[in-house]
């Protein structure tokens, strides 16, 4: 029987209202403690946004971002490695796809590695997904140093 | 079942009126004798004291209002020489002129009787440690309570309004077993110390609240019990009666008011008494107090009176939950809000955290409400629809309490106004 990986990795949500300087203070911190951000998105309603974060340091930006008293959680998300080719994410949505995972929402950074990108997907079926990719034969990482 | 005074807290209510009754001719006799404001009063209403035979007489006699006592700053309400003053306490004037009230060393005895005897009920005595984290000073809060847990025969840690770290930490050092405070300040103590690694439950010896000086709802009590393992006993009194006086009792089944020092009446809108058990604003008559007697004092506090025995035996009535107050209300778009409807709307979803806010204004010839409620750690989910999705759920179910519109906005956690003393729950930005 095949081993099923649970290679997840630690993204930062934080919530912020809607106003000028939210997201300056919230990096702020972040800078003051050496953490690096390796991407971010920010997804909003209007009047409130959630800002996702994948660190170098997830524990330690929790941590601080708390202690100057903002809202933030952590949650699992995937993170993908992937060639930097025409066709490469649509590879990885058809296998979703086909398989009847939803992507919640994603976004990417160029990877350190020459011709390579990290995929940073959410699922509605985060297991399943994990699962599926690592049988594809895709390169899961556990951290973004 | 502990009784302070069983004698006294177990007359029959017939006893008790037959006492009120007598303590009440005597109270009009002597503001009718010595306080020019009531004579004044008496006389514009066309009463006079021999009027006054039966309980139910007392409707013949006008009611006074907080504007009483402002207009009569500071001392035009006292009944007794300055010499027999042996205390005065001031209720800020956040509203205007301050108000002043004075005891006199019977007064004071009064009061710290009748919190004895709430603070028995309560299950509190000898080998408690009592922490009075109200303001000292000019609030009765402090002092009133200090008094009260002496005479037990209590340990009183008199902390005061000190910082909320220090309060933690010597709760836990000294084994405080009961904590004097208002609900949003002990939710807020929670807060603190779980961000201190401190869980009040297995931690503290705490076992008891005496919670009071707002408003709070039932969802409310419930939260601070089951966070803090503890019990919360309601405490009702405003400096004008003298200040906290009267609590629950191991039923929390609404708060026992004395009726051989006061006498509560509960009247409808136009002044005229409810039936028993019906909502009304309370409206009380000072039989004791010397200093400064209130008679037909109306509080703005909406609730009902129930003479009915208490499961504890106790005889006297009780003021059920203060269900708001009459200056509380809203009026948005026609319809009467209270904030503990809102309140108690949103303690009732566990997503929701401990403060709220609410806000009215006006768009063109609109009333808009909007209730502002802060996003909780447990609650933050990194799918933003899920915070919308709540913010819906929250909205509807108000909507389906209130019967109005209500916005909900989700606000940044600390950002909400919390406070040791009245929560400002409510900003009304409409310029009318």
């Amino acid at each position: 029987m095949r081993m099923v990986t649970n290679k997840m990795l630690k993204q930062i949500t934080l919530f912020a209202e809607n106003k000028p300087g939210r997201l300056a203070s919230a990096t702020k911190i972040l800078s003051e403690n050496g953490i690096n951000i390796r991407a971010f998105t920010i997804a909003d309603s209007g009047e409130f946004g959630i800002i996702r974060f994948v660190v170098d340091d997830a524990d330690a930006s929790l941590r601080h971002l708390r202690r100057a008293d903002f809202t933030v959680s952590e949650t699992k998300v995937i993170g993908l490695e992937m060639p930097d080719t025409p066709g490469a994410l649509w590879e990885i949505s058809r296998a979703l796809s086909d398989n009847d995972i939803n992507v919640d929402y994603a976004y990417a950074y160029a990877s350190a590695t020459p011709n390579k990108a990290i995929l940073i997907l959410q699922a509605s079926d985060l297991k399943k997904a994990v699962g599926l990719l690592t049988e594809l034969g895709f390169h899961l990482i556990e951290s973004s140093p | 079942m502990e009784y302070w005074n069983p004698k006294v807290e177990r007359l029959s209510a017939e006893e008790l009126k037959q006492l009120q009754e007598r303590k009440l001719r005597r109270l009009v006799e002597n503001a009718y004798e010595y306080s020019s404001f009531y004579k004044k009063r008496f006389a514009a209403a066309g009463v006079s004291p021999h009027d006054i035979r039966s309980l139910e007489d007392i409707q013949q006699l006008p009611f006074t209002h907080k504007t009483d006592l402002r207009d009569t700053y500071p001392t035009g309400m006292f009944s007794v020489p300055q010499s027999q003053i042996v205390r005065f306490h001031v209720s800020s004037g956040t509203t205007g002129v301050p108000t002043v009230v004075g005891y006199s060393a019977n007064d004071i005895d009064v009061w710290t009787t009748c919190l004895a005897r709430s603070l028995t009920a309560c299950g509190l005595g000898r080998g408690d440690v009592v922490q009075v984290a109200y303001a000292y000073g000019l609030f009765t809060g402090g002092l009133g309570l200090h008094y009260g847990v002496e005479e037990i025969g209590a340990a009183v840690l008199p902390v005061g309004a000190g910082t909320t770290t220090r309060q933690i930490s010597l709760m836990k050092d000294l084994g405080t077993t009961a904590i004097a405070c208002t609900p949003s300040y002990l939710l807020h103590i929670g807060e603190v110390a779980e961000s201190m690694s401190i869980d009040i439950a297995s931690q503290t010896q705490l076992r008891a609240g005496i919670l009071g000086a707002e408003p709070w709802s039932l969802e409310s009590r419930k939260r601070i019990e089951q966070n803090l393992g503890i019990k919360a006993y309601d405490i009702y009194g405003t400096s004008e009666m003298s200040g906290p006086l009267f609590t629950e009792c191991s039923a929390q089944n609404g708060i026992h008011a004395w009726a051989d020092h006061f006498l509560i009446e509960i009247v409808d809108d136009y002044g005229g008494p409810v039936e028993e058990g019906e909502k009304g604003e309370l409206v009380v008559t000072t039989l004791s107090k010397e200093a400064l007697p209130l008679i037909r004092y109306k509080m703005g506090d909406i609730t009902s009176l129930v003479w009915e025995e208490c499961e504890c035996g106790r005889t006297h009535p009780r003021i059920m939950r203060i269900q708001g107050r009459v200056d509380d209300m809203i009026v948005v778009r026609g319809v009467n809000v209270f904030p503990s409807q809102i309140e108690s709307v949103l303690m009732q979803i566990p997503e929701v955290g401990d403060h709220f806010q609410i806000v009215v204004d006006r768009a063109g010839p609109m009333d808009v409400m909007a209730v502002k409620i802060e996003v909780t750690e447990s609650t933050l989910s990194d799918r933003i629809g899920a915070l919308m999705q709540l913010e819906e759920r929250v909205a509807k179910q108000l909507r389906d309490v209130l019967m109005v519109n209500a916005k909900v906005e989700l606000v940044e956690r600390g950002t909400l106004p919390r406070s040791s003393g009245k929560s400002q729950k409510v900003i009304d930005l409409r310029q009318i």
